[in-house]
């Protein structure tokens, strides 16, 4: 049993396949409690994976998810249900949804999972969107939204609930300079000021380093190092250093693996 | 192109036996947790009658469109064939029967099916492709219970009333043609037709066939857009997987049900 509460997560010899692919093969992660955990790898590395892991959305083969004291695995769906309202999930997509306007789209979770009456719950939501600064959006639509403003958006419905825990997908991805400023600086400070436990899955390696204060590395199926983004930048371990100084080739190969290159464009010919 | 070898193409035939039969189980599960339990959503009523007005409303033009041109090709049909044996005034009889027994239930499952239920497929896709299912899961709310439920109710409560609007709408359009336009006394028109219908026979037996269908049709399209491949081409794969198999089921369970109720076993 996980009994140190310094850790809002803990994976224990996690495995998990895929198939015949194995994803995961006995990983150990520790999410300390509190602060902005960054876990990144190489695109198709299974960070996505690893979230859905966390957030039981997903069984593992082997291993144990412990997450505030429960063993996630062990739980039965109706707990899990319940398990989740501690977590809150920016999907890359912000997965709003589609028939319900920005307001009702904030408003979701509280509706469903409290009696607050009308004026509280509308107090809420617009708290929550001024936190994101689209209290002025209430009204529309998500397809009238840009791709920063749905995460954003996302991100207010995420944290109507008050979660113990936010986890982000990839959520930097096609954002322009100005929304990934803004992103960055609302993790951090969401983080800060409500006192929770961030998890950060990107491959986008100078936003992540400049808000987590510790990064796990992950990739062939296992973690490949872990520390803060300083001792990362500074690591010797051939795997990292070419992941943190974004080196084409190395450990990890530019190439498909494929037959020999010579023997395959003679092959061709015959 | 790769010959098989005879044991290879064994091996085939089971992997994909088997998985029919892991879809099967999938199926029957999803069902389980869906209708069985708890709803968990407080506003049940409210996603019901706006699933209602989806699922059944808006397929009511299509419903009667067909149900009315079906009664009238029925009854011209009808007339060239009995008016040689002088039994014209008989078409009436022959309408309502065949509606009720037969085309209103199988009809109706069919154009719900190529409506309602590619639609379903097609939404609960989208949504899972957009990760809106799982955003649900982690709000803490059940899926199963919170999108899927009201749908499966929805198309379970509407195909039936579908089917009987269907069936009375041919019937009227049979008449009109009947009467209005071949000539037939009206008075037997009507009179044969509520001396040959029974209630119990031909009424209530279309409508067990509508029920079975709607349950079959509804289940099929939210499963297949529940388990679909959440791309644009598993979706598209999804929903033409719904109207094929909706179809061939109700083509299916009809000849099933016919014999059940109708043949002398």
């Amino acid at each position: 049993m996980s009994v140190d509460n310094a850790y809002a997560v803990e994976l224990k010899g996690l495995t998990f396949r895929r198939g015949a692919r194995t994803i995961f093969d006995k990983v150990d992660i520790r999410i300390p409690r509190g602060k902005v955990t960054g876990i990144m790898g190489p695109s198709g590395c299974g960070k996505t994976t690893l979230l859905r892991l966390i957030a039981a959305q997903l069984r593992p083969h082997a291993g144990e998810v412990w997450v505030n004291q429960c063993n996630l695995p062990q739980l039965s769906r109706s707990e899990l249900f319940h398990m989740r309202k501690q977590f809150g999930v920016l999907f890359q997509s912000g997965a709003l949804f589609t028939d319900l306007n920005v307001f009702e789209n904030v408003a979701f979770p509280l509706r469903v999972h409290t009696h607050l009456p009308e004026e509280m719950i509308r107090d809420i939501v617009l708290m929550k969107l001024q936190a994101v600064g689209l209290r002025g959006a209430v009204e529309l639509m998500p397809d009238e939204l840009s791709g920063g403003m749905k995460r954003r958006v996302a991100l207010a419905r995420a944290i109507a609930l008050d979660p113990q825990i936010l986890m982000y997908d990839e959520p930097f991805v096609g954002q322009d300079p100005i929304a990934m400023g803004v992103l960055v600086r609302l993790i951090r400070l969401l983080n800060d000021a409500l006192g929770i436990t961030s998890i950060v899955v990107s491959h986008d390696l100078a936003e992540t380093a400049s808000i987590a204060d510790y990064i796990y590395v992950v990739g062939d199926a296992r973690v490949l190092g872990h520390g803060t983004p300083a001792e990362l930048m500074v690591s010797e371990d051939p795997q990292i250093r070419q992941f943190m100084q974004g080196i084409p080739d190395g450990p990890v190969p530019f190439h498909f693996p494929a037959v020999d290159y010579r023997s395959d464009l003679l092959g061709g010919a015959q | 192109m790769k010959r098989r070898s005879l044991l290879e193409r064994v091996r085939l035939l089971g992997v994909s036996g088997l998985a029919v039969l892991q879809a099967m189980g999938r199926a029957v599960l999803f069902l389980g947790h869906a209708l069985i339990g708890r709803s968990g959503t407080r506003n049940g009523f409210a996603l019901l009658v706006k699933q209602l007005y989806g699922v059944g409303v808006l397929s009511l033009p299509i419903i009667i469109v067909a149900g009315v041109f079906i009664g009238m090709v029925l009854a011209l049909q009808g007339y060239s064939i009995l008016v040689d044996y002088g039994s014209a005034q008989a078409v009436g009889q022959m309408v309502a029967l065949t509606l009720l027994r037969e085309l209103g239930p199988v009809v109706t499952g069919l154009l719900f099916a190529g409506r309602a239920g590619s639609a379903l497929t097609a939404e609960i896709g989208n949504m899972k492709s957009t990760e809106q299912i799982s955003s649900l899961e982690m709000i803490g709310v059940d899926p199963l219970k919170y999108i899927i439920a009201p749908r499966l109710w929805a198309g379970f409560i509407s195909m039936p009333l579908l089917a009987a609007i269907f069936s009375v709408v041919g019937i009227w359009g049979g008449a009109m043609v009947a009467i209005d336009w071949l000539g037939v006394y009206e008075g037997s028109f009507w009179a044969n037709m509520q001396n040959s219908v029974s209630f119990y026979d031909d009424v209530l037996n279309g409508v067990i066939k509508s029920v079975v269908f709607a349950f079959v049709v509804t289940w099929i399209a939210v499963f297949q857009g529940y388990d679909c491949e959440p791309t644009s081409e598993g979706i598209s794969r999804a929903t033409t997987r719904t109207v094929v198999y909706a179809s061939l089921a109700v083509l299916g369970l009809d000849f099933i049900l016919t014999a059940l109720m109708f043949g002398d076993f």
